[in-house]
């Protein structure tokens, strides 16, 4: 038996370190740049898995649609991009950590709406505040469908795994929040007399106080430009129309009813959005202060914000009647405003546009 | 106590129940008065009735279940670690996961974009919830494989091809095959390849010799893990089949849609067999180092899977719709696989291209033969010869196979539809599309490219139907090259700059490992180029001399 024969023989395990030969070591994806010094968790499962005739994709796609689009496009988009696969998410969210996160929230809603209903709790709100979960919390809910249904509309568009998943997470928070009002709603609705769980649809489809955030939600809903969705959704509508009515009204104004339920409720939407903004945030800084293209994206925030803005703000000012209608008003429909102007300013800050063309300086 | 009294009982309170959670559910969606959304990703088919979701689950029940199955996915990983799972595992198998777990992320993550083709054109909202299930399911199965890939790379004994698993993925000969598989999923007429090529024959038929056949051989080799996170995946497919079906339902209503669908289900079923037995069946044969007699091969697996429970049980009862199901294929496939040796002879022209695969292929032997030749009667007349010489030829300073013209195997031409080579011979066959030729693998792949992937069906534009595209053959794109250049430029070499990743042995050791000088006389050629070049009369006689097969040589 040869010298080799023996050292093959002496290999009997298939561990790591078992033997040594040239790259028994090469423990590491070694095919992307790291964005920190180590490759994260995140960075790992995520980057590349879709592929780019600009990086590895040998053959370039090899089915596409009948007008010759390939199955992934640059031109899905009017933003450019010196290169999309920098981009990493600020939540570094994958399956394990997405699970973990909306499996805490829906049980730590289910707790608190178990707990509260067993306690009685709904039936002592204010009967003014009951007809405003009704219809107007209601309505909302139908709003969050529409973001939902968008952003899972615009997952597919992306250039990169990376921008992509970020958007599809952004989807999963949006239609959980949906459903989560929905359930809410229809489980107190079995403990107040005469609550009417169909009067929120009613309300988003026909009262004149909607009508103005429905138009800026089937606005985000009908754009063909993914990443327009995407900028709408949470640059633009989030800060002005979401958290306001969110923030700026339920969660401000709910205690004051005798209401410890909804704002728990609702509070896992803001902490949803704080991830989603972040993420956005990082994208479109990216690209606004893209070496390359960073005047092209600027511009077309521009525009976009200008379209989506105004929509927003007419959805917000037909909003203002909703702040009058609690018995206990602890909330003011200027203050809210000028809070979720200030969080723009600070998006725009952040991102690297002007938006006084919609807020005012 | 009182007898009886339980926590339950005491914490019981009045709900909602789960048919009505899933009507208000699905009374989110409303009809968009002020801006009509485009239909971005359109399809040939008419979609008028409102499909029922059969599943009637929501997020709030979903997402807990889900982190349930994660946390025994997780749990089970660490435990094979601390029970040194590695040191038992058989390296035959763990290489193929090389490539595996490649290809499989990117067909996963591209059934979860799919999700907005279909999400849009189901009319209503019932099936909404399912859809985004299914999407969130499809980023869950895409990242716990990566996930899955990484722990190899970190304790198998050889790392190298896992370290490179994306970019490989994007270059490797074998892993276009995939993406073909994947890019299916989602271009083109949206029915056409999200709701039919993926869920009603990808999921519902193929997902069980992928997902439960495969997983029992890695068990067999010591390897649990695989198991483990695909089984919990496979848990996931019963919602998407359920989504698959629904859809199909509501399609079958409108007779108008019979003809494509007929179209649809005849290339995707054949398709879905070129793609997957051609892979899953090298890997669940020629991965194993299992030689139990009693255990199924994968033509019994098949006959279980695609026959008994997929084509005798789903396909067969849409005939009672009015829909022709295209019996002659099922029956085809399966004559492929038992009578041509489909499997054998893909997982030979694996091992004929192992230098620029990026995992190692070993050599079958005399134990594997028999078992072989149990299984499949004839094999080792067949192939006998063929592993014997690749055996001879895995030490380094051979001849690589390809080139050893002692052997006697004639490099196959890639079929330019399931993108899997012309293996079995007699069914070479090829056809014009705009005047430009092609070659195939069987005459129902050249259906696929000339007659479905088409502006036209039937007499009936299809002007949402997709077309092949790109750089399909992949030999084209090094056709003319030095060998040694070729593996350099796919990356598929060590860090040392000289030592190949491909070996076509499990010897760990430097000194029996193959190098980019082993290889640097040898240059590659596309077959379908010089076929192209050829006058007709040499073309014909080309191919005719295809057809007839080849001999492998004996060896002494």
């Amino acid at each position: 038996m040869s010298a080799t024969q023996e050292t093959v023989d002496s290999v009997k395990s298939g561990a790591a370190g078992a033997a040594k030969f040239v790259d028994w070591d090469s423990r590491k994806f070694n095919y992307f740049e790291p964005k920190g010094r180590k490759a994260s968790h995140y960075e790992d499962v995520t980057v590349d898995v879709q592929p780019d005739p600009k990086r590895y994709l040998l053959q370039d796609w090899i089915i596409s649609f009948a007008d010759g689009t390939p199955t992934y496009a640059e031109n899905w988009t009017q933003a450019l991009a010196s290169d999309w696969h920098r981009y990493r998410s600020v939540d570094q969210e994958w399956e394990k950590t997405h699970y973990q996160r909306q499996s805490t929230i829906v049980g730590m809603l289910q707790n608190v709406i178990n707990n509260g209903r067993r306690s009685g709790a709904p039936t002592r709100f204010d009967p003014a505040w009951v007809k405003i979960l009704q219809d107007h919390l209601g309505a909302y809910k139908h709003a969050e469908f529409g973001l939902g249904t968008a952003t899972m509309q615009a997952q597919r568009y992306g250039f990169t795994q990376m921008v992509n998943n970020a958007i599809l997470t952004n989807s999963s928070y949006k239609l959980r929040f949906a459903q989560d009002l929905t359930l809410y709603l229809s489980e107190i609705g079995l403990d107040i007399e005469k609550f009417d769980i169909d009067a929120g649809k009613r309300h988003w489809l026909d009262d004149p106080v909607w009508q103005g955030t429905r138009e800026a939600v089937e606005a985000i809903m009908g754009a063909t430009d993914y990443l327009e969705q995407y900028f709408a959704v949470n640059i633009v509508f989030e800060p002005l129309v979401g958290e306001l009515f969110r923030s700026g009204f339920i969660m401000r104004v709910a205690a004051a009813q005798n209401d410890f339920i909804t704002p728990a409720v609702v509070s896992a939407a803001e902490g949803d959005y704080e991830r989603n903004l972040a993420n956005a945030v990082e994208l479109m800084h990216m690209l606004a202060t893209d070496e390359k293209h960073g005047a092209h994206n600027q511009k077309l925030f521009g525009t976009w914000l200008s379209h989506h803005g105004a929509l927003a703000n007419k959805a917000a000012a037909n909003l203002q009647p909703i702040w009058s209608l609690p018995r206990v008003k602890v909330a003011q429909y200027t203050d809210a405003v000028a809070q979720a102007h200030n969080r723009l300013r600070a998006i725009g800050s952040e991102v690297g546009i002007d938006v006084r063309g919609v807020i005012g300086s | 106590m009182p007898d009886g009294l339980t926590l339950n009982k005491i914490t019981a309170q009045r709900g909602i129940s789960i048919g009505e959670a899933a009507r208000r559910v699905a009374d989110l969606g409303w009809t968009p008065s002020y801006v009509q959304e485009a239909n971005t990703f359109p399809t040939d088919y008419k979609i008028k009735k409102v499909p029922r979701d059969p599943m009637k689950q929501v997020l709030r029940s979903y997402f807990p279940m889900q982190e349930e199955k994660d946390n025994r996915v997780y749990g089970a990983l660490d435990a094979a670690l601390r029970g040194d799972m590695f040191r038992n595992v058989e390296p035959r198998w763990i290489e193929w996961m090389k490539l595996f777990l490649a290809i499989i992320p990117f067909p996963e993550i591209s059934a979860a974009r799919s999700m907005a083709m279909v999400g849009r054109l189901a009319p209503g909202e019932e099936l909404r919830t399912g859809f985004t299930m299914q999407m969130v399911d499809e980023f869950r199965h895409s990242t716990i494989q990566m996930n899955l890939k990484k722990w190899y790379m970190e304790n198998y004994i050889d790392p190298a091809g896992f370290d490179i698993t994306e970019a490989a993925f994007g270059k490797c000969y074998a892993t276009t095959i995939g993406r073909q598989f994947a890019e299916g999923f989602l271009t083109g007429d949206a029915i056409t390849a999200a709701n039919v090529y993926l869920t009603v024959v990808a999921e519902t038929a193929f997902t069980n010799t992928l997902f439960v056949a495969m997983p029992s051989e890695a068990a067999r080799n010591g390897d649990y893990a695989l198991p483990t996170v695909f089984l919990s995946v496979q848990s996931d497919e019963s919602r998407h089949i359920g989504n698959g079906h629904s859809m199909l339902m509501s399609i079958l209503q409108d007779p108008d849609n019979h003809k494509l669908l007929e179209r649809d289900l005849k290339y995707a079923f054949w398709q879905n067999h070129a793609i997957v037995d051609a892979a899953i069946g090298t890997f669940i044969e020629y991965g194993t180092t299992n030689r139990d007699k009693k255990k199924e091969s994968y033509a019994e697996l098949w006959h279980r899977w695609i026959y008994e429970d997929y084509y005798r049980t789903y396909m067969l009862p849409l005939e009672k719709y009015g829909i022709k199901i295209h019996h002659d294929d099922v029956a085809h496939a399966w004559d492929r696989i038992v009578k041509s040796n489909y499997v054998h002879k893909t997982a030979q022209f694996f091992a004929v291209g192992w230098p620029v695969n990026f995992w190692r292929i070993e050599a079958q032997t005399e134990k594997d033969f028999e078992w072989f030749e149990h299984k499949y009667p004839g094999w080792y007349a067949e192939f006998g010869n063929f592993w014997k010489w690749y055996d001879k030829l895995s030490h380094k300073g051979s001849k690589p196979i390809l080139f050893a013209e002692e052997v006697g195997y004639v490099y196959p031409y890639r079929c330019w539809s399931c993108m899997v080579p012309a293996l079995i011979r007699e069914e070479f066959c090829v056809g014009e599309v705009d005047g430009k030729l092609y070659t195939y693998c069987s005459e129902e792949c050249r259906w696929t490219h000339t007659t479905a992937f088409a502006a036209e069906y039937e007499g009936r534009p299809t002007p949402a139907m997709g077309r092949f595209s790109g750089r399909r053959e992949w030999e084209t794109c090094y056709d003319g090259w030095n060998l040694a250049d070729c593996i350099q430029d796919l990356g598929f070499v060590r860090s040392d700059g000289k030592t190949l990743i491909p070996q076509p042995h499990l010897r760990f050791d430097d000194r029996e490992m193959w190098t980019l000088d082993d290889v640097r006389p040898y240059t590659l050629g596309s077959p379908l180029e010089a076929l192209r070049k050829m006058t007709p009369e040499a073309r014909e006689k080309a191919i005719a001399d295809y057809r007839a097969g080849f001999t492998i040589n004996a060896i002494n």
